[in-house]
Order: structure tokens, then sequence, then C-alpha cells
């Protein structure tokens, strides 16, 4: 008997924490999905009413996307986003490749000094003034290079595809160096194709770097305003807005006048969903390699 | 004919090649101008750098820019600020494994995929979309001031003082929970899964079998990356820290790297400012190399 009742007692606790447990993910569901979805209907919402759209867009319209197509800084800050992830990623993707496949030749003279100069970097950098004055010296600031250039090699990248190109078997280069290929040709037609997978991770990695970076425009090309990407101006509408309420506060200016001064609501929230729009489209694609990238590099860990 | 047996003879005798270190030479020269030459810029913290004066035509002053930065109050309280920030993300270092554990034990594969899949997409939004976010969310119109408004209250939380560390770190733990779980997850899956069937035969419940069988089989992976976490204690990125500040809350914002920032690009005192800059690298590569003696000491590998 006590041994029944103890087993009704363990089945009733599980079942508690079953629950709980559904509960506790769902909140987490909730948490991080909500914000996303709260900024969406606000997009679609009609701008008189907006605020009243909690669950669902209230008055239904897309004033707010065709308010934004037509103006030029938004359309112009989005090529730029576009162009710098799509040839910074190419660029990155090809030049690691490169680098890391030269890495794991043998006879490559003074390997391991090459190899140990490229590792160090990962943990010292010349910080943030060094690093500004001698791309300036490069004539780098206030060009759309200094988006992509910097990037080109990456140390973690570079030790994630010699990993990777390691294990790849070596019967095949020898097999091609045989029949006569050069090393250029033998990186062309052989290691690139066998490395797709590899390749396809760090260009996800890339991808959301350079989508999400705002801050070298902040730094290098803040003058330059034909070289604006989406999130900085996203980031310089919601900052006017913060200064302005901050304005009001300290000195306290009608909500009229600050109405006037203000991007609209409506077109804060437009901004901030094209700006993420891209990149949720991509990411549950992206994921399952993104996963493998993470176990390459605990492997390596 | 000959040649090919010349090359497999190479290739059995692997002789250096010069044309490979041809071939490598623009990505050393790459890794020279811009890893290495950076580096170099250290040197601006030990002279009196004035922009647009030949650096080697400026006055040496030896240490006087650390003695000034280690006399500067507002160096300490953006010390004390980053301390503050790292330690609270270090110890939530230990929820991924948490969430990993309890995901585990969700019984609905499609149940755990979607929340798999909807709580990493924090992590591919950038900072300055979460402040879009939040400013849509916490702003006076937002809704969460409608909600309080039932209760006949409200908030400011973009502009609380009092919040700030809260604030950012929840925020923080919001980006990164779900992606920093991935590799948990991926440990639990590895879990030899006749354990559990061992487990189950000899009565253990499934609590027992988690204290007992998953926690043990993700400690490895959690004591690497714990002991990883250590070398960031000084450093915090500064885009979060950035895109928050306002006058109100910029106190408990500044980090150091926002000091850097804000002393080395805004008020031109480019040599105090690498001068930070050193001081942090310094502090984080002797982190990183005490705590990789340790992990060297008690698991008999090196962890970098």
């Amino acid at each position: 008997m006590p041994q029944t009742r103890n087993k009704i007692e363990v089945g009733l606790s599980r079942k508690v924490f079953v629950i709980c447990n559904t509960l506790l993910f769902a909140l987490l569901l909730f948490v991080c999905f909500y914000p996303l979805w709260y900024v969406f209907i606000q997009s679609l919402s009609d701008s008189n009413r907006a605020t009243q759209a909690l669950i669902l867009p209230v008055g239904l319209t897309l004033d707010n996307y065709v308010q934004l197509i037509q103006m030029p800084e938004i359309f112009n800050a989005f090529i730029v986003s576009i162009l710098r992830t799509v040839i910074g990623t190419a660029g990155t993707v090809f030049c690691c490749m490169y680098a890391g496949y030269l890495f794991t030749k043998e006879t490559l003279p003074f390997r391991k000094f090459w190899y140990r100069m490229l590792v160090i970097t990962m943990y010292v950098g010349g910080g943030l003034i060094p690093t500004y004055l001698v791309y300036k010296s490069y004539g780098l600031l206030n060009t759309f290079g200094v988006y992509v250039i910097p990037s080109l090699i990456g140390a973690y990248y570079v030790i994630l595809i010699k990993t990777f190109v390691e294990q790849l078997p070596s019967s095949l280069v020898e097999s091609a160096k045989i029949d006569g290929a050069s090393e250029m040709r033998v990186f062309v037609s052989i290691i690139l194709p066998l490395s797709l997978p590899i390749a396809a991770t760090i260009a996800i990695y890339c991808t959301n770097g350079q989508w999400n970076s705002w801050f070298d425009n902040q730094l290098y090309t803040v003058t330059d305003k034909n070289l604006t990407t989406l999130q900085f101006l996203l980031y310089n509408y919601l900052n006017k807005a913060e200064k302005l309420i901050e304005k009001m506060e300290e000195q306290g200016a009608t909500s009229d006048e600050v109405a006037r001064l203000m991007t609209p609501r409506g077109i804060k929230m437009t901004v901030t969903m094209i700006s993420v729009i891209p990149i949720m489209c991509v990411y549950p694609f992206m994921q399952r390699y993104l996963i493998k990238g993470i176990m390459i590099g605990a492997i390596k860990g | 004919m000959n040649n090919a047996v010349g090359k497999r003879i190479a290739a059995s005798k692997p002789r250096k090649d010069w044309t490979l270190l041809l071939m490598l030479l623009p990505v050393i020269a790459f890794i020279i101008l811009f890893c290495y030459v950076p580096l170099a810029g250290w040197y601006l913290a030990l002279i009196e750098y004035i922009p647009g004066k030949p650096i080697l035509e400026c006055e040496f002053v030896g240490l006087k820019n650390f003695r000034s930065l280690f006399a500067n109050p507002a160096f300490f309280r953006a010390l004390k600020n980053t301390l503050i920030y790292s330690s609270i993300k270090y110890v939530f270092l230990l929820l991924p494994p948490v969430f990993a554990i309890l995901l585990n034990e969700i019984n609905s594969k499609g149940y755990k995929r979607v929340v798999q899949t909807v709580t990493t997409l924090p992590h591919f939004i950038s900072w300055v979309i979460i402040y879009g976010l939040c400013y849509a969310l916490f702003s006076s119109e937002g809704p969460v001031n409608q909600v309080l408004a039932h209760f006949g209250t409200s908030q400011k939380l973009l502009t609380n003082k009092n919040a700030v560390y809260a604030f950012q770190s929840v925020l923080h733990l919001w980006k990164t929970l779900g992606w920093n779980a991935i590799i948990y997850l991926a440990a639990i899956a590895g879990i030899d899964q006749t354990l559990y069937e061992a487990a189950e035969i000899d009565g253990a419940g499934k609590f027992r079998q988690a204290l007992h069988i998953t926690v043990p089989g993700i400690l490895p992976t959690m004591f690497v990356l714990l002991l990883l976490g250590i070398a960031d204690l000084v450093s915090n990125g500064m885009d979060q820290y950035y895109v928050f500040q306002n006058s109100i809350v910029y106190n408990k914002l500044e980090t150091l790297e926002m000091y850097t920032y804000k002393q080395g690009l805004k008020l031109q005192d480019y040599s105090y400012a690498t001068a930070i800059g050193i001081f942090k690298s310094v502090i984080s590569i002797t982190l990183l190399f005490v705590t990789n003696y340790f992990a060297k000491k008690i698991r008999g590998e090196s962890i970098v």
C-alpha cells in the first residue's frame, strides 16, 4: 500500500512540474516574440489609433510603408546595408577560405609561426583609438571600404576552416596534384566545393554581423550621409526622439513643438520592422548551419 | 611519368614549398596592416599625441597617462560599472544550462523546436533594434504603461536611474539566453541514451535522472564556458550601453569602452584613451592566461 501511494505522489509532482515547465516556456516564447509582434502591428496600424493596437493592427493600412518608400534616405540606407552585407560576406568567406586552406599545408614554410601570429589577434587588439587613427591614415574614413575591408580575415573563421579542411580526405588533393593541377586550381575546384558546409556557416555569421553592424558607421563614416546604413538611420531616428523628450522634460517645451520635430512614431516602428524583417526571413534557415558552426568551434575549444 | 614519380617522392618527404609562402603573403600583409599596426599604436599612450603632429615629434611622457588614469575618479566609475555588468552577466551564464535541462524535459518535439527557434531570434537582432523595441514597449504611450494604468501606476524604465543595472542585464539575458543554450542542448543530445534506460530500470524517477545523468553530462561544457567567461570580465562591448544612453542614466551606463570612446573621439584626448584601452587589454590577457593555467592543472588540457 505505502508503495503505491508513493508512486501516485511522484506521478502528481511530475505532472505539476510538467505543467509549470510548459508554462514557463510559453512565457519565454511570449517575451521573445511579443516585442517584435507589437512593433509589427504598430507599423500596420492607422497612425491616429495605433496606440490602441495591442494584439492585432487597428485600422489596417500600409500607409507607413508607402511613406517609407518615398523617403530617399531610407531607400539609400537600405541599399548600403544590402551592399555591405553581400560584398562583405562574399569577401570574408573567400579570403578566410583561402587563408584557412593555406594554413592546412604542412609544406608551408614557417607555418606555425604565421598561424600563431594570426591566433594572437583573437586576444589582443589595438583598441578603439589606435584602430581609428590607423584607418584614418589608410584613407578608409568615409569610404564604403571601411565596412568591408577590415573584416576580410577573421582569426576565428580561419581556425574553423582549417579544422574543417584538415578532416577532408587528403587523397583528393594528392590525386589532383598528380594530374598536374596547381595549388590555386586545387583550392578553387576541389577545396571550395567540398567546404560548402563550413563556408555556409561563416557566410551566416558574416551576414548577421554585417547587417546588424552600425557602430562602424558611427565611428568611421558618420559625416558621409550617402554611406548611412539602415541600422544607423534607425538609431538616429530613435535618438532624435530621445533627445527631444529629454529637452521637453528639462525645458518644458510644449508637446506640439516636440511632435512637430519628431519623426512620427509610425515611421519609427516601420523602420524598425524593415531592419529586422530581412534577417528574420533567413534566420530559421541559418540556424541549422550556425549550430554546426558552434559545434565545430566547441570541438576546437 | 617521371614528373609524377618525382611528385610522389616529394609528397612522401615533405619539403618546404616556397610558392605557398608567396600565396600566403597577402594574408600576412593584411594581418600586419589591420592587426599589428594598430597594436603598435599602443605607443600613443606613452606620448602626448597632438592630432596632426607627426608621432615622432610628439613629447615622450612615459607613464604619465597611466598615472592620470589611476588618479581619475571618472575612470573608476567606468571600471565599477563595467565590473557590475560583467559580474551579473557571469552569474547569468548559469542560466543557459538550466534552460537546456528544462527544455529537455519537454516531451513534445514540435513545442521544443518552436521554443528553440523563437528564443534564438533575439540573437539576430541588433542592439539598435532592441532599443527600438524597448522604446515602443516602455514609452509613455506604450503597452506596458497601458497595462500598468489599470493598476493606477506607470513606469519610465528608459530614464529610471535606479533600474539601469537590472534593466540592462535583463535585456542582455533576453538577447543571449536561447542562443547560449544551444551548445548545452547539443551536449545533452550527445549523452548516451542507454544511461537513461538503465536508470529507468533501476527505478530512478525523471528528476533523479536529470540530476545524476543530464547534469554531469553537461558539466564539462559548463566548466569550459565559465572559464572562458572570466577573460571577459573587463570587456562588455559598447553597442548595448551606447544606444541606451541618455543624460539621466549615463553615469550608470558608462562602461570602460564608452569611457574610452568619450575621452578619445569626443574629447580628442587620444593618448589618454589609448591608455584606457591598454589597461583593459592587459587585464583581459592576464585573466586569460591565469584561467588557462588553472584549466590545464585541473583538466589536463588547455582551453585556448
